[in-house]
């Protein structure tokens, strides 16, 4: 489903953030990448949602060489993937059903499916009764739930969550892992940068760690 | 509905919403945009109308044919039978009596005319081009005064040459400031929907990353920009119109002093629907210009 291969990342400013990182994914599996601040993380996933190209190498996703992909095409892109960004990228102009809503008239579902799907999100993160609020006016943990319910209302095949646990005590880091196991159970192929080590102890993923850039272990 | 019927609609609903939110601002802008369309919306009508005024104003667009003082019947045949073959627009005779009637009608006339030994005046043609393009009207003049046993064409061509040249002027100006409020007309939009897309750059970002295309994200935009520039246009029509009301009377009263009868015409349903079509196709260009600089800027 994923694939890397020799994927390097150099920013303009000299910034080696990738070296030769390869690996490969399949369909529904669950994989934590682990590593310390600045291991390239964060660099990877945007290069596999197609934020950033890389400098060499190749990444390959459902068959689709990012690469090879025009401007134009990305936008579609992304709609096979769920984004849970480590600052959530909330909009607090507007209310929790509206967050969740933005990805459903992104691809134009009328209305009224589109409010029935985005309740439906709601609810499987425990936010229904949330549903008017500011997202302002939620903890961190619900804010994080709210992050989570608009990356998956769109039903998408792979969800790619970068630290999502950071800043979040040990029941609401908790309570984000179960709702992620229950998307894995349905057939989700998850992607999760985190160093919650109470994570990866109780989850049994498959780990893929990175240092400095390269990619120095990979177990299950 | 289609999906992309349905993206349409939401895109007009928020462009509406994004007006209705912000009352004063979008009526100062309305204004400014209803203004810069009526000003040369008016021009161009007071400029249409004064060429209507030169249609109705007696004797402005005619060409009167004198004939000499001994042309006879045949004479006057020849020069019927004549302008039935060159079929120049509307003539009439005029007899010399009847003209010589006309006169003594005339105000402070009557008494000369009874001091005259006998009728000085000549039968005569008036012809009322179809053509009254001053080159035209030139043309037939000189046409006419070739004929046989005619004395005199009048055409008060340097009048009518005059004016036309007036009213060139006066349309060179009017296109030169429609030009420059166009112009304005676009800085305006280009200006709001700029503040718009910086205040919206949370909100943009998010959609990009989630998979909105460009069309997603400028679309709201555009249909903000002709929106405004459609409303703007039906503002610029209502002030036209109302000033147009304004000055319906003294106008009317104007073309009788000069013995014509002509009534001041506004603006058609086409017309309005032109000034919001225009206005409409400004706001859009205004919008799609800051839409490609600014979402580019925002990556």
């Amino acid at each position: 489903m994923i694939s890397a291969t020799a994927v390097s990342k150099r920013y303009p400013e000299g910034l080696q953030a990738l070296s030769d990182v390869s690996f490969e994914i399949d369909a529904g599996e669950m994989v934590f990448f682990t590593g310390h601040s600045g291991a390239g993380k964060s660099t990877l996933f945007r290069l596999l949602a197609a934020i950033e190209r890389p400098t060499s190498g190749s990444i390959v996703v459902n068959g689709k060489n990012l690469a090879a992909l025009s401007k134009s095409a990305i936008p579609y892109l992304r709609r096979n993937f769920g984004l849970i960004f480590q600052d959530q990228k909330l909009l607090f102009d507007r209310s929790v059903l509206d967050n969740v809503l933005l990805p459903l008239a992104i691809v134009g579902l009328p209305a009224r499916e589109a409010a029935r799907r985005a309740r439906a999100a709601l609810d499987k993160v425990g936010l229904l009764d949330r549903e008017k609020a500011n997202p302002i006016a939620l903890s961190g943990g619900e804010q994080q739930r709210l992050a989570i319910a608009r990356a998956v209302v769109n039903r998408p095949a792979i969800l790619l969550a970068d630290e999502p646990a950071a800043n979040l005590d040990a029941e609401s880091a908790g309570a984000i892992l179960e709702i992620f196991r229950a998307f894995h159970q349905v057939g989700v192929t998850l992607l999760i940068a985190t160093h919650n080590p109470q994570w990866m102890a109780s989850a049994s993923p498959r780990v893929l760690q990175l240092e400095r850039g390269h990619l120095v272990g990979d177990a299950a | 509905m289609s999906r992309y019927l349905a993206q349409h609609l939401a895109a007009l609903q928020g462009a509406l919403r994004r007006i209705a939110s912000t009352p004063l601002s979008s009526l100062l802008s309305l204004l400014v945009i209803g203004v810069a369309l009526a000003l040369p919306s008016a021009g161009w009508l007071i400029i249409d109308n004064l060429g209507a005024v030169t249609g109705s104003a007696s004797g402005v667009q005619q060409i009167s044919v004198f004939m000499t003082i001994d042309a006879g019947k045949k004479d006057i045949g020849e020069i019927e039978s004549r302008l039935a073959a060159a079929k120049p627009g509307n003539w009439r005779f005029v007899a010399r009596d009847e003209a010589l009637k006309q006169l003594q009608a005339s105000e402070g006339m009557a008494e000369i005319v009874a001091s005259l030994p006998r009728n000085p005046l000549p039968d005569a043609f008036v012809v009322e081009p179809t053509d009254t393009e001053p080159q035209a009207m030139e043309r037939l003049a000189k046409t006419f005064s070739g004929w046989p046993k005619v004395a005199h064409v009048q055409l008060d061509s340097a009048w009518i040459k005059r004016f036309d040249a007036f009213l060139r002027i006066g349309k060179l100006a009017v296109t030169m400031l429609a030009s420059l409020l166009a112009g304005a007309l676009v800085t305006v939009t280009f200006n709001t929907i700029r503040l718009q897309i910086l205040a919206q750059a949370a909100e943009i970002e998010v959609a990009k990353l989630i998979g909105a295309t460009d069309a997603f994200i400028s679309r709201p935009f555009h249909y903000f920009g002709a929106l405004q520039g459609a409303l703007g246009g039906l503002f610029a029509a209502l002030l036209v119109v109302l000033g147009g009301h304004l000055l319906a009377a003294p106008v009317d009263e104007l073309i009788a002093l000069y013995g014509g009868s002509f009534a001041l015409h506004g603006l058609s349903a086409a017309n309005v629907g032109a000034l919001a079509a225009i206005g409409a196709a400004l706001g859009w260009l205004g919008a799609q210009l800051s839409v490609a600089i600014h979402l580019r800027r925002l990556g």
